[in-house]
């Protein structure tokens, strides 16, 4: 399979690797997928006033997989939580140009960023 | 990227082999200055074409102790598959229609069983152990009266592992069912002896053993007992009429001379890539936790090694190995879009199905190759591990297998 070259470069240079302290009151996490699918993502926002001061991602999945997660905290960074929800998976085809069969990434990324928000949300009590 | 950007390393000599400068050598006269048809009996040409073929035909048989006229030229295994199992099955409808063959055959075994299933024959399908052997037993009990044949691999494509095929020819035998044995993988790698062995009927490719893609050969036992086969392909009755369709000379030229090669290397051959393979799992094992050996450890073939390499995914460590040419159980390396179903049929987890990885070691492999391989593998393992979400809950002490995952 041909990759683009911007999968490429956020399979070989991943942005925002990494864990953010779950239990923390501010961190909203993610976990979408499953290991017999071939795809696990965990994706983590840190959230302060409304806005994402932090993402983080760690990916088990294809190359498309690993730059849909590290695009996306790329992303979110610097983005209000309404801007954030409003991530929508085609945006990340887009980006990625994404064949069809890897178009299930790109949900995935998306899942992943509205699971880390909801479960930010829950933690603030305004779910 | 192009073949010609970097030094590609070939560790998938299970897909196919390059062919070897010998035997392009004995090829090349047979396309231009003797490139009659070998069914031209009244000149030269065809003469020469003949005598080519029936020479490369006495090769075939010699070197799996069988005689020339048991040789059908096919054009590759899935054919000479194909030939065996149609062929078998209809000529003796009259007898039986029950067939038994196993769950990690090759899909040009299985896929002729599923279509004879439709036309109303029964298959029984014996399952494998965890290494990826039968059971005798189950294969003795499987056995009716209206059984008509049992076609077992001699060695997996997948995962390396050698069926006991004397043990099943004899069991075959003992009942009066035919024996085919698909034995793509091991022609020219592992002795082959069909009275031995109770073979009677056996698939050969040629571009398995550095030889050319586009022909193979089938096996058809001629007494004790004479197996008869009724066509696939109908016109003009070459191949006494059990493959009709012009001979491909050259290419069986090519076939005999690489199995004459792999014939005289063998021992050597074995031994060098035996010591290869097993250098590549032990620097593998020494720096990677969490390796699963996929096969059976004590009875693959000499170029075999499939590991899983839990936490990563196969097609993502295919991409950080660029430059290393080997194949995955992942599904998102396979058109099906399904993890492998040689893994699965030996109880291997779909999780560690998508971590598997093939390299299969061939005659012209270097210790300067697998070293790089190597270190390449576990650089992008350790690489990847290192942003696994399932590696991290590994290192937490959560069991993955426990936790319950979302539908996806």
């Amino acid at each position: 399979m041909a990759y683009s070259d911007k999968v490429i470069d956020h399979y070989e240079n991943p942005r925002n690797v990494g864990s953010l302290d779950k239990e923390s009151s501010n961190v909203g996490t993610g976990v979408v997928g499953a290991p017999e699918c071939g795809d696990v993502m965990k994706l983590q926002v840190q959230i302060e006033e409304g806005v994402i001061t932090d993402a983080k991602f760690k990916t088990f999945g294809c190359g498309s997989a690993i730059a849909s997660s590290s695009l996306a905290t790329e992303w979110l960074k610097g983005k209000t939580v309404e801007e954030a929800t409003a991530i929508r998976n085609v945006d990340i085809v887009e980006e990625l140009a994404l064949p069809p069969v890897k178009i299930h990434c790109s949900v995935l990324a998306e899942d992943a960023i509205k699971q880390a928000i909801s479960d930010y949300e829950s933690k603030q009590g305004n779910d | 990227m192009t073949s010609t950007d970097v030094q590609q390393i070939y560790l998938d000599h299970q897909a196919t082999t390059a062919v070897d400068e010998r035997v392009v050598e004995a090829m090349l006269p047979y396309f231009n200055n003797k490139f009659g048809n070998a069914a031209s009996r009244n000149h030269q040409f065809g003469w020469d074409a003949e005598k080519a073929t029936q020479s490369a035909r006495e090769t075939m048989a010699a070197g799996i102790n069988a005689k020339s006229r048991e040789i059908v030229f096919t054009s590759g295994a899935t054919e000479s598959n194909n030939l065996a199992i149609l062929g078998v099955a209809k000529m003796y409808a009259p007898k039986g229609k029950h067939l038994i063959t196993c769950s990690t055959e090759h899909k040009a075994v299985l896929d002729p069983m599923a279509a004879l299933q439709n036309a109303g024959y029964e298959v029984t399908v014996l399952n494998v152990d965890t290494k990826g052997n039968i059971d005798l037993n189950e294969l003795r009990n499987a056995i009716r009266e209206d059984t008509i044949l049992v076609s077992l691999m001699m060695a997996n494509n997948e995962i390396g592992t050698i069926h006991p095929v004397k043990a099943i020819g004899d069991i075959c035998h003992e009942n009066g069912v035919l024996f085919h044995t698909d034995a793509t993988q091991a022609v020219g790698k592992e002795l082959i002896n069909v009275q031995e062995m109770n073979i009677d009927l056996l698939s050969g490719s040629a571009h398995k053993m550095y030889g050319p893609k586009g022909v193979g050969f089938l096996y058809v036992r001629r007494r004790n007992p004479r197996v008869r086969i009724e066509p696939v392909f109908y016109g003009g009755g070459h191949e006494r009429g059990m493959r009709s369709g012009t001979l491909n000379v050259p290419g069986i030229v090519g076939m005999a001379k690489a199995f004459e090669i792999c014939q005289t290397d063998r021992d050597s051959d074995h031994q060098r890539i035996t010591a290869l393979r097993d250098s590549l799992q032990a620097q593998l094992a020494a720096e990677l936790t969490h390796l699963t050996i996929n096969g059976d450890e004590n009875n693959r073939l000499a170029c075999s090694l499939n590991i899983s390499f839990a936490f990563v995914e196969g097609e993502s460590m295919l991409m950080g190995m660029s430059g290393i040419a080997v194949s995955s159980g992942s599904a998102c390396t396979s058109a099906s879009l399904e993890p492998s179903y040689v893994l699965r049929a030996m109880g291997v987890g779909d999780d560690l199905a998508h971590s598997s990885i093939r390299f299969s070691l061939g005659r012209f492999t270097t210790q300067r190759e697998v070293d790089r391989a190597a270190e390449l593998t576990i650089s992008t393992v350790k690489r990847l591990r290192d942003m696994s979400p399932l590696y991290e809950m590994a290192l937490e002490g959560i069991d993955v297998a426990s936790v319950s995952w979302g539908a996806h």
